[in-house]
């Protein structure tokens, strides 16, 4: 197992490598740069400000530059705040969106989990197509829909929280309840699928047939083969719930990365494009990884490659 | 003299059209995405205008006049929104054919060629797998401007993994079928048995996850326009409707809810068409 990992984060490397260089270019040869945007600078200052970031060097030395100090860590002065390095304001803001996404990942599993088992055991009952149902219209109405109807009947007529902000334990409600329901969705739709399928099985007769109790045949024998479709899919939805939550970020007000991330973009903040960009990649890769190890430890069945 | 009877049909696709017909909220899903199809395609032309404005007018809420209200600028919010519609379906439908292009054409090549050709370039759908998609689109769409053609190649180009996936897998299996060889030995070229005899026998499950693409795709679309990244007005799309109501949510609560109803209705309707379909088409799935 420990060489499996070896083996997988070793290959990453390129991947990552792929990453920064594809988005190096690529933001470089765009029109604009990150000090056209403000009124227009003297040629002295100018000159001055490349200098000070290097971008009076060679393209390629420039790269190779920015490089040389990602691996050391180093991910260099952010564009559009002066005084402040990109680490900062990675360090500064990750807190913040890693903290609503575990809030509406638990959300997610507290609510999608219970009514997918309940709708694959109660399957082609009323029980069934209420959680079915249910599921699809988490998956139907996008969180920019539900964020401002949420905002609209609870923080503006019932007046029951704040419309955004980002300040009390109060202020995390909406949002990750937000993004929680559309993740609920699919992990109910998930569970389901995977329960009936494994609920077929013939080991699952077996248990009946020794006279195990339901709820014991459902939570000892049927749970951890049930749950497989579901970890898969959370590998990439916990990366997606940082990364997805630029727009509960902007409808709530909340100063996280996903936001920081698209002003980035919009400034041409060349190097906290750069830091965002890999920083979700990495987390994309490292939470494959771990589906893929949980994969085994619930199925013993599938080996390590 | 014996009667010579037709034998009743009874293709695979045959039996796939009774399943789906019996599964009665697909039949729903598939009117609802016709008549909102049809609806968006013709409405704006007997509506009244999408740009018009009437500022005396201002925002004033749904009425005989207006059926679903005006907004801000005393723009008919019925025609806007079926103007929206048209834009959010095309793109859909356009971009889903973008990455449907690729994904078939990339999956069937891997699959049916197989050996080191497949090994490198599922390696290379691996790889891209592992890329933040939304934040390449994002960054596309900042840095080059809001071009809808972009738009459709950048989500297009994004949403062709799976699918090339799905092909390829299928590909791989009727590839070893008696009648690929039989083609193979009339003398048929790779491309002429890819196109004419491979690609039309993993129909089925192109067909299923081209209807849960274009879903997805709308999403993404309208995902963008929230972020401000989407089409350009005057032209507007559902994203743009919604985000433009959900700014002025508080005093004019129908900008959000008419748009937003419509837009979560489409995908509603496209989700269980599409759940029906694979149940149709699946083999697998419907033996029970």
């Amino acid at each position: 197992m420990i060489r499996f990992i070896v083996v997988r984060l070793l290959q990453t490397i390129p991947v990552v490598w792929i990453i920064i260089t594809a988005t190096f270019f690529m933001i470089r040869f765009v029109p604009g740069g990150p000090f056209t945007a403000e009124r227009a600078v003297s040629p002295e200052i100018l000159r001055n400000l490349e200098a000070h970031y290097g971008m009076n060097k060679p393209l390629y030395k420039q790269y190779l530059d920015y490089c040389g100090s990602v691996l050391k860590g180093d991910f260099g002065p952010s564009f559009k705040y002066p005084t402040r390095s990109v680490n900062e304001i990675i360090g500064e803001k990750l807190p913040v969106s890693i903290e609503l996404g575990l809030i509406s990942l638990a959300v997610a599993l507290a609510i999608g989990l219970p009514l997918g088992v309940l709708a694959a055991v109660k399957r082609n009952t009323w029980i069934d197509y209420l959680c079915s149902s249910f599921a699809l219209l988490g998956v139907c109405i996008p969180t920019f829909v539900m964020g401002p109807l949420l905002i609209l009947v609870f923080a503006i007529h019932l007046g029951w929280f704040n419309a955004s902000g980002w300040y009390t334990p109060v202020d995390r409600v909406l949002p990750s309840l937000t993004l929680g329901l559309v993740y609920a969705a699919y992990v109910a739709r998930l569970t389901r699928g995977g329960m009936l399928e494994v609920l077929s099985q013939d080991y699952i007769r077996t248990a009946r047939a020794k006279g195990a109790s339901e709820l014991r045949v459902i939570m000892k024998h049927s749970l951890r083969g049930g749950l497989t479709p579901v970890v898969s899919f959370l590998g990439p939805a916990i990366a997606g719930i940082v990364t997805g939550s630029f727009v509960i970020e902007t409808i709530f007000q909340i100063p996280g990365i996903g936001r920081e991330f698209v002003n980035s973009a919009f400034n041409r903040d060349y190097t906290l494009v750069l830091g965002t960009v890999v920083l979700f990649a990495g987390f994309l890769i490292v939470m494959n990884l771990v589906v893929d190890v949980v994969q085994v430890w619930l199925n013993p069945r599938l080996k390590f490659e | 003299m014996i009667e010579e009877k037709e034998e009743a049909g009874h293709s695979p696709w045959n039996d796939a059209w009774h399943r789906l017909r019996r599964n009665r909220l697909a039949v729903c899903g598939g009117i609802l995405i016709l008549t909102l199809a049809f609806a968006c395609m013709f409405g704006p032309i007997f509506s009244q205008s999408y740009e018009e404005q009437n500022l005396d007018l201002g925002a004033v809420p749904p009425s005989r006049a207006h059926w679903l209200g005006t907004d801000v600028l005393g723009r008919d919010l019925l025609a806007r929104t079926l103007y929206g519609g048209r834009i959010s379906i095309t793109v859909g439908l356009v971009a889903t054919f973008v990455a449907l292009t690729i994904g078939v054409t990339y999956g069937a090549i891997a699959g049916f060629v197989g050996g080191k050709t497949d090994a490198v370039m599922m390696r290379i759908v691996d790889i891209l797998y592992a890329l933040p998609f939304p934040i390449f689109v994002i960054l596309l769409m900042v840095f080059f401007g809001r071009n809808i053609i972009l738009l459709f190649f950048a989500i297009g180009a994004v949403e062709w993994l799976t699918m090339s996936r799905i092909v390829r897998g299928q590909v791989m299996t009727i590839k070893r079928m008696e009648f690929i060889e039989a083609a193979r030995a009339l003398g048929l070229g790779p491309r002429r048995i890819i196109f004419r005899h491979v690609i039309p026998n993993v129909l089925g499950p192109i067909i299923v996850y081209t209807t849960l693409t274009i879903p997805a795709v709308m999403l993404l679309e309208a995902f963008l326009s929230f972020l401000g990244l989407g089409v350009q007005a005057p032209m507007s799309s559902w994203g743009v409707l919604i985000k433009d109501g959900s700014e002025k949510m508080e005093e004019f609560w129908w900008l959000l809810v008419f748009p937003g109803a419509l837009f979560s209705l489409t995908l509603f309707s496209l989700n269980f068409l599409g759940d029906g379909l694979r149940d149709a088409l699946d083999v697998r799935a419907s033996k029970d």
